[in-house]
């Protein structure tokens, strides 16, 4: 018995334990929403405020910055719980997988470096605190001393803060390339070796400012051109990750979600309405109709029974469809669609940006300058080591390239700061440099162009009848053809009429009775009606039948951004996968004289790979997974985020909002951007060309060479911010 | 010149103060969200002190 205690005992009295050890052990659920609208103090306030009440959350933090909201909540919180409340309140959010976000690495990198530049910072003030007295005038042992405690900071400020300019220079150096840090890092070293020398001997003489100087505003570059790249790449990982990729798979009936990578040939997979095929697949049970738009550009939704087959990315509208697994993973045509856009991006010519250029003409001067400065001293004062050493060293600080690291992210962090406000989002460094030598636009579509959602034309030509019918019908459907019809009449003012019985057929449309009689609403053959020419939804009202016809919204600032890109002497195209008739319409309807129809994905890469065989530059502009070849193939690309995340991956910038207009703006920017870096460029070299010649007859001082430095860099980001 | 002697400690001091002062403000993640915090100003909650940082992991 009392053993039985003694082992029961603890038993019991570790149950608990062990139960709140589980409960301990269970991670935080942290949630992490990309929140894209959130622009203002209120926003934060809202947002956190509510989240504040809901119950299992203990705090949240939205940040403004990368608009991403995280939750640290009790694990029984769902973020589409979240992002349901969020909804409430009025903000679209995204889930992001946590595990795709790279931040902590993003993060790191970036407080190292600013880390770096803040030790150089302060040490640079403190330096030229002492230097400024030499400057006036200190003398003899003063000036001893006060290069003497310069160097004491300047040493270990060198060895710290200058590591990742050595480590990339002995990175090249060991590759047998020449870059910009090695003749960075050259100058630094052997300028500091010197002034070192020169303390010690109490020349008049020492760089300590000059070389620190040079580190912070070297690193100032580093800095915006990482942050401007954080920012786009953390974005990037955002829309990467907005599509968590599950899908629902039966297992005798019981629901399972799964990933989709776990989904092999032959599974059943339930997609629900609104749900998008995450595999290929034969439908084996149930009826709906499939929106193929993202792959194909068809405006029309398509009929889905028995034995259809699906490819992944097709969304599913009106019922729920049980699909048998063909192809998952490798085999999809998505994973198809991927290998072709890997070939075109390798097909794609190299692009060299304007300051890898200006590096190459550059970073070989340096040296050969203070050689060549070294040598013509030794020979002109017969052997005076001293001398020629400080000469080349003059040289060599003064050439260095402060101004240089600057041009180029100076002017890249003001207009990807300037776009991004405007809702467009540089994924790639020298994008912007492409688009300004762009002179060919291509436009797909549908979902590009046009918003991908039918809006009613011809409501007021239906007697009120059969549009109060029609609406009552439409709301109990959530297909997009019904939503946008009990939305247009809505708007009119109309109410529904009592229709009774109400159901939805999968497939085919909405029925009901109204005053003893049977009303339909859906697919011509179904309803009795004769099919019309365009997009319609046909209404049966007994004998007497009426055809809804729908047009695709068009975009906001479709019009204008063609207009501009006419303006701007630009070609622009329009290439579709559409029907030829309403390819036409919307050509005719923005003033496009070049279309193209009917094209498959391979057809839209030709026809850019054509254009710029021609020696254009083609601007692609497309959402769609048909559209994802010719992204990747044309010289610069841009997708709305509204695309799949092939599609979005493959272009090399993401327009954010609804609104295509920004992309005009880009094309205007992009021009102003990349004259600012040519000007940046001429005018560091302007200032080298005057000051090179002082420092090599030897009149340079160390106070010449920090005035210039800073001189020159702080034109360089004034010419920056010029940006409009 | 004897005040050299105060006045080069202080300074280097006064530096070394800053760079410390920076370096807690790095570590303690207010450079992460400065769109945010611009915001965060205007309105009135947490006036008597600031909202707690998230500590990244």
């Amino acid at each position: 018995m009392t053993t039985v205690r003694a082992s029961a005992c603890p038993a019991c009295a570790a149950a608990p334990a062990a139960e709140s050890l589980a409960k301990a052990d269970l991670p935080k659920a942290r949630v992490l929403l990309s929140v894209p609208e959130v622009h203002c103090a209120a926003c934060i306030s809202t947002i956190e405020r509510d989240l504040a009440r809901m119950p299992g959350v203990n705090s949240s933090r939205l940040n403004l910055t990368l608009k991403r909201l995280s939750v640290d909540a009790e694990h029984d919180v769902q973020p589409a719980d979240v992002i349901a409340r969020l909804d409430a309140l009025g903000y679209e959010a995204h889930e992001l997988d946590a595990g795709t976000l790279s931040m902590t690495e993003t993060e790191r990198q970036g407080r190292e470096l600013l880390m770096r530049l803040g030790v150089a910072g302060f040490a640079m003030m403190n330096i030229m605190l002492l230097s400024v007295a030499v400057w006036s005038g200190a003398e003899g042992p003063t000036r001893d001393l006060f290069h003497l405690i310069s160097a004491v900071i300047a040493i270990p400020t060198v060895a710290f803060a200058g590591q990742p300019f050595f480590r990339n220079a002995w990175k090249a150096m060991r590759a047998g390339r020449m870059d910009m840090d090695a003749p960075i890092s050259f100058a630094i070293i052997l300028t500091l070796g010197i002034s070192i020398f020169e303390t010690l001997q109490s020349g008049a003489h020492a760089y300590f400012d000059s070389v620190v100087m040079l580190i912070f505003f070297l690193l100032a570059g580093r800095y915006l051109d990482f942050r401007a790249r954080a920012v786009a790449r953390s974005a990037a990982q955002e829309l990467a990750a907005l599509e968590v990729p599950r899908a629902i798979r039966l297992d005798g009936g019981a629901e399972a979600t799964v990933n989709v990578a776990e989904l092999v040939a032959g599974d059943l997979v339930l997609v629900r309405p609104g749900g998008r095929m995450p595999v290929d697949g034969v439908v084996v049970s149930g009826q709906s109709e499939l929106d193929r738009a993202l792959l194909t550009g068809e405006t029309l939704p398509v009929f889905a029974g028995d034995g259809t087959m699906v490819s992944a990315g097709e969304v599913n509208l009106t019922g729920p469809l049980t699909v048998r697994v063909t192809a998952s993973g490798k085999d999809s045509s998505l994973h198809r669609m991927a290998d072709l856009v890997a070939n075109a991006e390798s097909a794609r010519t190299k692009y060299t940006s304007l300051a890898d250029r200006a590096a190459r003409a550059y970073a070989p001067t340096i040296p050969i300058l203070a050689l060549g400065a070294f040598v013509v001293w030794m020979y002109l004062t017969g052997g005076d080591l001293r001398t020629s050493i400080n000469v080349a060293v003059t040289t060599l600080i003064i050439t260095c390239p402060c101004a240089l690291g600057l041009a180029v992210p100076a002017v890249v962090t003001a207009a990807s700061g300037k776009l991004f406000r405007k809702g467009l989002l540089i994924k790639d460094g020298t994008a912007l440099e492409r688009l300004a030598e762009v002179d060919t636009v291509v436009f797909d579509k549908t979902g590009t162009l046009t918003l991908g959602t039918p809006a009613p034309t011809n409501l007021d030509t239906v007697p009120d009848d059969a549009r109060r019918v029609a609406l009552a019908l439409a709301e109990a459907s959530g297909h997009p053809l019904a939503a946008s019809l009990a939305k247009g009449l809505r708007d009119l003012g109309l109410r529904p009429a009592p229709v009774s019985e109400l159901t939805e057929v999968p497939g085919y449309g909405v029925e009901g009775q109204w005053h003893g009689v049977r009303v339909r609403l859906g697919r011509p053959a179904w309803v009795g009606a004769q099919a019309v020419e365009s997009t319609a939804a046909y209404l049966s009202l007994g004998q007497a039948t009426h055809a809804f016809t729908f047009t695709d919204q068009l975009r906001p600032g479709a019009e204008r951004v063609v207009d501009m890109l006419h303006q701007q002497g630009k070609q622009v195209w329009l290439v579709s996968g559409d029907v030829p008739a309403a390819v036409q319409a919307l050509a005719d309807r923005l003033g496009i004289k070049h279309w193209h129809a009917e094209a498959l994905p391979q057809d839209k890469a030709a026809k850019v790979g054509a254009l710029q065989d021609a020696g254009a530059k083609v601007l692609m502009v497309g959402d769609g997974l048909n559209d994802t070849v010719a992204l990747s193939a044309a010289h610069v690309s841009i997708s709305p985020a509204t695309a799949l995340d092939a599609a979005r991956a493959a272009s090399d910038m993401v327009m954010l909002g609804r609104d295509i207009g920004p992309i005009a703006d880009a094309l205007r920017m992009s021009g102003q951007a990349t004259r600012r870096i040519k000007e940046n460029f001429w005018q560091s070299g302007i200032y080298n060309a005057i000051f090179v010649p002082v420092a090599l007859v030897g009149l340079a001082t160390p106070l010449i060479a920090a005035a210039i430095m800073s001189l020159s860099s702080i034109v360089v980001t004034l010419n920056a911010l010029r940006l409009k | 010149m004897e005040v050299l002697t105060i006045l080069i400690p202080v300074s280097l001091i006064l530096g070394l103060l800053g760079l410390g002062a920076f370096i807690w403000t790095l570590r303690k993640g207010m450079y992460d969200d400065p769109d945010g915090d611009s915001q965060r100003i205007l309105t009135d909650e947490y006036d008597d002190k600031p909202k707690p940082v998230e500590k990244p992991e």
